[in-house]
């Protein structure tokens, strides 16, 4: 398949590919994010929970660099982008969705797409007004690329549709396609599955499984979905009031009563010892 | 005409002689992609080698489970190439119907389109001890199966380039040695009343019916035919495989089942063949965007729907059709037909056809009044397809047209049709008895279908033999004319009728949920789910004012009384309707006894428990509550029951088995 072809290899041999060190993010007198360190080995599934307000998305938007840390470091492959502007975070090889779905609306879902290879684009203003060469070609593969994305997440019948009028877990997925389209190494998802129903969840799920093995992307998850979270993530950070509280598999993290505490209250954790 | 070529060996001749010419297209990744017919034979050649390698004999099965693809094809020719037999099943069948149809044909080999399909062959490989070996076409998901049996198609054709490096005569050998005799496809029936049974079918079944078809329609090999039937349905091996490599046309395969109306449009195909669903739903669509098209828009389409189906009703009687509407129909072609066919990617089409089941008269006269030459065909799995169809200039709604060249038909003491031609099948796959149920002594074919041929030589269907009743009043009752009238408005997507040995015509309707959900919207009826959509008394009103619409045309004592408004769609998954979507009228019966007792004793509502089953075979019940309505002033007692004289309605007598147990 041409989609193998795509697949990236594990750009960094030894260490984690990304590495968020101490970070502390302060809104006012609120600490959104205080002194949080998490690490994302290449090819990882990894997942943040959490309650609301726990920090997730703060996090999220410092490592695409929407928001600059006050204090600590992030480290991707190596490389310190802890005060990179967002388009150069991109060009890097981090892409992002967002929870509240950010396409434009009056587009068609393939160019909402086409857009997620802006980075790729090498073309200048003049050469794609003239429309020939390098420009034409370039079009033509970028455009492949896309219907390759189209094809893997089943979008066909939409690709000419303005993604204004689409439902809302179509929308979702549009906007996951344009992430692709990046070709990203990590792949930075904010409740992709917020507000679907099960069999849209379901779907969901399938698709960041088969990014994940089809092209070796490393993915961090935000979501509420413990079935979800629990079934297809590798490592799960948890977070609570802006600190990590726990970390580990999925098996080991729903054993931690420092996460029973954080999600049933303070004194839980012990009753269900007793219980169990 | 006799027959003295196999399928391999047409594509062989093909491949040799017209080699460059596309045979089929299929698009991929947005493009549509052309396969020539040299490619057609270099890839069945490889794959032939390559199962040829891993055992597969002459005699031996291979099934192909998934959506209208060319590997699909290269698959079944492949195993004919060596003798084989190919065993096309229902890709949306659940697992254990394919375990059924897989284990029955002593399948051996499974070709299957992706994970999807493989998985459901994986989880019922304990049932198929004859399974060896399982391709597929797409590899996603399936990268970390390690299954010894499972192997990717371009692996078994790598796996047959090396095997015919040593052994380089082999496949052209067995095409040689391929007889016009031998059988070659199992197509198994969607068995509206009992298990599937596999209709075997030799080359010389499927090319006679092709030569039929091609000696009674205009059929060029510069056609362009899309390829999207189920690959089960004898209809689509005829039309797609048998006529496809006669003739030699482009058989174009769409993206995926939901871009086929895109598809459709942007192909614009010459020749089509069609099921009557298709239809009804192109025409409910049509109607809608319609419905919803501005004032001026929706009065201009109207008024010449009016003048063009004034026209077509003419013309079908033979009679002249008046300068005035001749005039209107110039201007209409221009502002609403032309655009219309246009729109429905049939601009370019010759000739399409309706099969399969009837089609409601007034979806037919509304196709060919917009000049869309639509014509009916019959025929049956046992024919290998086709064996009548109207000619141009003899078409009207009632009839299935004229036998083809070579077929003789003849109507039974008991109204049945009966065939014979060198169409005829071979028989049903291990089932003697009923190959002997299904031919007479003198050797013809029973159809099942009762029908009579009228006065110009047209064949005419009324309805499955058995499901011919009684009305109260002694006359013949068809259940099929009923619901066909149901179905022909918009707002009812299915529809079981009921009536023999009763009082009064009953019936049983689930509406469609695209249209009805469109006219909740646009009344401001809010609702949560679809089976709250059904229950709501403006939906029941709904449906009364369709039913009444059909009343005014139907023969008094057919016309329907009660009616109750189903809360789930008819589904294939519960059989309730088979894969072709015919109604499994035995079935249904049974599974709804209690409704029907309802709709007869006079009740309000009834209490329907339900066993619901999923995509994947998960199965669920549904418990509700569902009203019955009356056609005649809703709200009061059922009109019949208080009249004198009138067959006691509070204990009805057992509903009659209609189906063959």
């Amino acid at each position: 398949m041409a989609l193998a072809a795509a697949k990236r290899s594990a750009t960094v041999a030894d260490g984690p590919q990304l590495v968020v060190a101490g970070v502390s993010k302060r809104f006012g007198g609120v600490r959104a994010v205080d002194d949080v360190s998490i690490s994302v080995d290449a090819g990882q599934i990894a997942s943040i929970i959490g309650p609301n307000g726990a920090g997730k998305t703060s996090l999220l938007n410092m490592i695409s660099g929407f928001y600059r840390p006050d204090s600590g470091s992030i480290t991707f492959e190596g490389r310190d982008i802890t005060h990179k502007r967002p388009a150069e975070i991109a060009a890097l090889g981090i892409a992002r969705t967002f929870q509240n779905i950010a396409l434009f609306a009056g587009m068609t879902v393939l160019d909402n797409i086409m857009l997620g290879r802006h980075v790729h684009m090498r073309s200048g203003v003049l050469s794609s007004l003239i429309y020939w060469g390098l420009a034409q070609r370039e079009e033509v593969s970028h455009r492949a690329r896309c219907e390759e994305i189209i094809e893997f997440l089943e979008l066909e019948d939409l690709r000419k549709q303005p993604s204004a009028g689409l439902a809302y877990g179509l929308r979702k997925r549009v906007e996951l396609g344009r992430a692709l389209a990046l070709d990203p190494k990590l792949l930075l998802l904010d409740e992709p599955m917020g507000g679907m129903n099960q069999e849209e969840k379901e779907d969901m799920a399938r698709y960041i499984l088969d990014v994940n093995q089809q092209w070796g992307t490393t993915i961090i998850l935000i979501e509420h979905d413990m079935a979800v979270v629990m079934d297809i993530s590798d490592h799960v950070n948890v977070f609570d009031r802006g600190r990590k509280i726990a970390e580990g598999t999925p098996a080991e993290v729903q054993r931690d009563p420092a996460v029973i505490d954080a999600y049933l209250g303070a004194g839980h954790a012990r009753v269900s010892e007793k219980a169990a | 005409m006799t027959i003295d070529t196999t399928l391999p060996q047409l594509l062989r001749r093909n491949a040799a002689t017209t080699g460059a010419r596309p045979a089929m297209r299929e698009k991929d990744l947005g493009i549509w992609l052309p396969y020539s017919w040299q490619r057609y034979w270099d890839e069945t050649r490889d794959l032939a080698a390559g199962l040829a390698a891993a055992g597969f004999r002459a005699g031996d099965k291979l099934a192909v489970i998934g959506e209208n693809r060319p590997r699909l094809y290269f698959a079944q020719l492949a195993a004919m190439c060596l003798g084989g037999i190919a065993v096309p099943a229902y890709q949306d069948a659940i697992a254990s119907e394919i375990a059924y149809v897989l284990g029955h044909a002593e399948v051996s080999v499974v070709v299957a389109e992706d994970q999807e399909q493989v998985d459901k062959v994986l989880s019922v490989r304990d049932q198929l001890p004859h399974l060896k070996l399982v391709v597929y076409d797409d590899p996603r998901g399936l990268g970390d199966y390690e299954e010894p049996i499972l192997k990717s198609f371009k692996a078994v054709q790598e796996a047959g380039r090396e095997f015919a490096a040593t052994n380089p005569n082999r496949v052209d050998a067995a095409v040689d040695a391929g007889k016009p005799g031998d059988l070659c496809l199992f197509s198994y029936t969607s068995g509206t009343t009992s298990r599937p049974k596999g209709v075997m079918l030799s080359h010389a079944n499927l090319l006679s019916a092709a030569d039929a078809l091609a000696a009674a329609e205009d059929i060029r090999p510069s056609d362009d035919h899309l390829a999207y039937l189920p690959m089960a349905w004898i209809g689509n091996s005829l039309l797609s495989m048998a006529l496809h490599l006669r003739i030699g046309f482009t058989c174009n395969y769409p993206e995926k089942p939901e871009t086929l109306l895109r598809d459709l449009r942007e192909l614009g195909p010459t020749i089509a063949l069609a099921p009557p669903r298709f239809w009804e739903n192109t025409l409910t669509a049509v109607l809608v965007r319609a419905g919803d098209a501005s004032r001026a828009k929706r009065g201009l389409f109207n008024l010449f729907r009016r003048i063009a189906e004034r026209a077509e009703m003419r013309r079908s009687a033979g009679e002249a059709v008046p300068s005035g509407l001749r005039l209107g129909l110039a201007l209409g072609e221009v502002l609403v037909y032309g655009p219309l066919r246009d729109q429905l990617g049939l601009r370019r089409a010759r000739w399409v056809y309706t099969g399969g089941a009837p089609l409601g008269a007034d979806t037919f006269r509304f196709f060919r009044a917009v000049g869309i030459n639509l014509k009916q065909v019959y025929g049956a799995t046992e024919l290998a397809g086709l064996c009548s169809a109207q000619a141009d200039g003899e078409v009207d709604p009632d009839t299935v047209g004229r036998a083809f060249g070579g077929t003789e038909l003849r109507i039974a003491e008991n109204g049945e049709v009966e065939v014979r031609s060198e169409s005829v099948f071979q028989g049903y796959y291990k089932q003697d008895e009923a190959t002997r149920a299904a031919m007479t002594e003198d050797g013809w074919l029973r159809t099942g279908d009762a029908g009579f041929i009228d006065r110009r030589g047209h064949l005419v269907i009324i309805d499955r033999a058995r499901d011919i009743g009684r009305l109260a009043d002694g006359s013949a009752y068809a259940p099929q004319f009923v619901e066909n009238k149901l179905k022909f408005s918009p707002y009812i997507g299915e529809a079981i009728a009921f009536g023999d040995a009763r009082p009064f015509v009953t019936a049983i309707v689930a509406i469609d949920p695209t249209t009805v959900g469109n006219w909740a919207e646009s009344h401001n009826l809010a609702y949560t789910s679809f089976q709250d959509l059904c229950s709501r008394p403006e939906i029941v009103d709904l449906v009364r004012e369709e039913i009444r619409k059909c009343n005014a045309v139907l023969p008094e004592a057919a016309q329907i009384r009660r009616f109750l408004v189903l809360n789930k769609e008819f589904d294939a998954d519960d059989d309730e309707i088979t894969r072709t979507r015919k109604i499994r009228r035995g079935f249904v019966a049974e599974k709804y006894g209690a409704v029907i007792e309802a709709l007869y004793g006079g009740e309000h509502e009834v209490e329907l428990s339900t066993e619901i089953t999923y995509e994947d075979g998960r199965k669920a019940m549904m418990r509700s509550t569902l009203a019955i309505a009356d056609i005649d002033e809703p709200g009061v007692p059922a009109p019949l029951a208080s009249r004198p004289g009138e067959p006691a309605l509070s204990a009805p007598r057992a509903f009659p088995e209609n189906a063959d147990a």
